[in-house]
């Protein structure tokens, strides 16, 4: 689903130093720019998946199930999946942010 | 042990622990009272948090609604789960790291402004009264269904409890309280949910019970109630119903209402670190999803109960169950064919001239007893509509009647009514408290007395905690008609208020003071007096054909926070930004600590 297209911002930061050094530290605007791009990409897939995939392209998913059978996709996403994938996403962002907040404070949090 | 004598022991055992923890945990200070000193585990914010947020609503209405609305009463559970997202990514980092006591604070600092703190306070009480009343009344309700006490009692021992550990412990009691609340509550809900999805489907998740099959019929639960409502004529369980465009406004007012309820922000000013303000966001989430992904399994599993033992049986036939809540007004049958079947269709059995009163109205002979007829059922004296539905069910049924419904012990009868307890309980004290930090610290200390000393808030804090217990109190007893029809209001000026007013303050340096307060009450009259209207005044047979844009009022908070984000910068465009001290604070609060 959508959130695997988007998650990636986690993944994709390099390695930065993790040192006690400042060495490598951000400046405050680049802080805030790659905030600003995780929250707009966590959202976005909030948006799809709720509104989205739970309300306006509900009847479209129903043709389809969840792998068993049990519930039309659309029903689904309605009433546990778009719950699932809330939790998931703020999951995502405890971890980015908390590598963010190192490599900006130069790894002293 | 009889059901009497369990809830009897257990919800006398859960409010001993609940006083206990607050004797143990006294609030010293006003820094104590108002956000527990700021050393609260993230994972024990959580749970508060995910106590303070499931209401009684939560815990006993949510189900039953859902089971009465099928797919779109997905929009209940997106709507108060989704606002959560919101609240992690966009507010709660922030306002930790801001990190004074309470939502007018933050408004009236970052907009350097007493006028905006006003408005503020204003919508903090607003909000936590129209929601607290709605908790005492749950609590009355729960004593008197399990208990049979007078509701008004059970609303005195509730006012009784909170007042204990709300007036002692301020927000510090308070956490601990609804930690050990989270946990009885949690565990009242799984149980018979756990229980059912055996008996239906054989599976012990009901999460996944509802996309298993029925036991020893190899067809799936959801397709089988989809069966079974055709047979009667109801609509497809699994297809919505309402239009995409109203769903969409009530899910994002839900969402955006959530984000903005004062009670709920205010709990990520406890912790310590703005670290753990996101971590808590992460557990509040986590363990309200517990709950809102069983809801829909209850949900599904109690209408298939339902829909497989009643229709089409006579009243002999019923199980025990449904004598025990018909003797409670919530369930009835009325035999309007006189073919001595209980016939169940869409629509209303009565018709509703009083707009407060929907439930069974029952006869009551000259000697003081309920009036049978010959076959068994109890004798209602509502008007009846032309409809062939003969079967009046209260949604409330379809979490109170489980536990019957799944032939378990007493004990976990008693659990429910505990969990139901401590549901109601949890959330009015989270919103106690926010009545009364924002009178004695919002209103007094920074508007009236800024020479107040600590000592005297702290008392006065109190004071305000005792006032706002019996004001909550007295409209559980004497509830306003209308208290059902508002929750509406609480959500919409939420969104319309708070929301959009933190938001911006964060993510807009240059929006000042003049921009948010134009915002804050353009935001305000409009949700009030689109819900105002169509609640009180408009009276028509067909209220949906006079709704703007399709939206019904439970969704109009969404333009509101629209209209509130649009004036806002307009106004702000045309006036002075804010000034330099402002926007510093502004670039401080977006950067993480360094300790």
């Amino acid at each position: 689903m959508s959130e695997n297209s988007d998650a990636p911002p986690a993944a994709e930061e390099p390695p930065g130093p993790s040192s006690g050094l400042r060495f490598g530290a951000m400046s405050p605007e680049a802080y805030w720019r790659r905030n600003i791009v995780c929250v707009l990409a966590l959202l976005t897939v909030w948006f799809l998946v709720s509104y989205g995939c739970g309300i306006l392209w509900a009847d479209k998913l129903d043709a389809t199930r969840t792998p068993g059978g049990g519930i039309k996709l659309g029903f689904w996403f309605a009433q546990q999946g778009s719950i699932f994938v809330f939790v998931l996403l703020i999951a995502i962002y405890v971890v980015f942010m908390n590598r963010l907040d190192a490599k900006f404070t130069g790894g002293k949090s | 042990m009889s059901v009497q004598a369990w809830t009897y022991l257990i919800v006398g055992l859960t409010f001993a622990l609940y006083i206990f923890i607050a004797i143990r945990s006294r609030a010293g200070s006003t820094g104590e009272f108002y956000v527990a000193g700021k050393g609260v585990s993230p994972l024990a914010n959580g749970m508060a948090t995910a106590a303070d947020w499931m209401s009684a609503a939560s815990f006993i209405s949510m189900a039953g609604l859902i089971s009465f609305m099928g797919r779109d009463g997905g929009v209940y559970l997106m709507g108060w789960t989704g606002g959560y997202v919101l609240l992690a990514l966009l507010l709660a980092p922030y306002l930790r790291k801001f990190g004074r006591f309470t939502v007018p604070d933050f408004i009236g600092d970052r907009y350097y402004s007493s006028t905006a703190r006003l408005v503020a306070v204003f919508c903090a009480i607003f909000i936590s009264f129209t929601y607290v009343a709605g908790q005492m009344r749950g609590v009355g309700l729960v004593f008197s269904r399990f208990l049979e006490v007078p509701i008004n009692v059970g609303v005195v021992i509730g006012m009784a409890i909170v007042f204990v550990y709300a007036i002692l412990g301020g927000m510090k009691g308070i956490t601990y309280t609804q930690v050990a609340q989270y946990c009885v509550l949690i565990f009242a809900f799984m149980v018979p949910a756990i229980f059912i999805s055996i008996m239906l489907t054989g599976n012990v998740i009901p999460q996944l019970g509802l996309g298993s099959t029925v036991s020893g019929e190899g067809v799936h639960l959801l397709d089988k109630l989809d069966g079974l409502g055709k047979e009667l004529g109801f609509a497809e369980y699994t297809a919505g119903g309402k239009a995409p465009i109203d769903v969409f406004c009530i899910a994002m007012a839900l969402m955006v209402g959530t984000a903005g309820l004062p009670h709920v922000i205010v709990r990520f000013y406890t912790v310590k670190r703005v670290k753990d303000a996101r971590m808590s966001a992460f557990w509040a989430l986590l363990f309200i999803a517990i709950l809102y992904t069983t809801a829909p399994a209850v949900a599904a599993f109690a209408r298939t109960n339902l829909l497989s033992t009643v229709p089409g049986k006579s009243y002999s036939e019923m199980p025990e169950w449904f004598k025990k809540w018909e003797d409670t007004g919530l369930i009835a049958w009325v035999d309007k064919d006189r073919d001595g079947k209980i016939d169940y269709a869409p629509g209303k059995v009565f018709t509703q001239a009083d707009k407060g009163n929907r439930s069974p109205i029952h006869k009551v002979g000259d000697d003081g007893e309920k009036v049978r007829v010959d076959g068994g059922q109890l004798v209602v004296e509502n008007d009846l509509t032309l409809g062939p539905n003969e079967l009046y069910i209260d949604r409330d049924i379809m979490v109170l009647a489980n536990p019957e419904i799944a032939r378990l012990p007493n004990w976990v009868i008693a659990l429910v009514a505990a969990g139901g307890l401590a549901a109601a309980l949890s959330t009015a004290a989270g919103l106690l408290l926010v009545i009364s930090t924002a009178f004695a610290h919002d209103f007094v200390k920074k508007t009236l007395k800024p020479d107040l000393g600590e000592k005297g808030e702290l008392v006065l804090a109190r004071v305000g905690a005792a006032v706002a217990v019996l004001i909550a109190g007295w409209f559980g007893i004497k509830p306003p008609g209308f208290v059902g029809e508002v929750v509406a209001f609480a959500f919409g000026l939420a969104a319309a208020s708070f929301f959009p007013a933190i938001l911006m303050g964060v993510f807009s340096k240059r929006m000042n003071r003049e921009g948010v307060v134009a915002g804050m009450i353009v935001g305000i009259l409009f949700t009030a007096s689109y819900i105002i209207y169509f609640q009180f005044i408009l009276e028509s047979e067909n209220p949906k054909a006079h709704w703007w844009l399709g939206i019904s009022p439970a969704g109009i908070g969404t333009l509101g926070m629209v209209l509130n984000f649009c004036v806002a910068w307009l106004v702000s465009r045309v006036t002075p930004p804010p000034p330099d001290y402002v926007q510093k604070m502004v670039d401080d609060i977006r950067l993480p600590q360094v300790d």
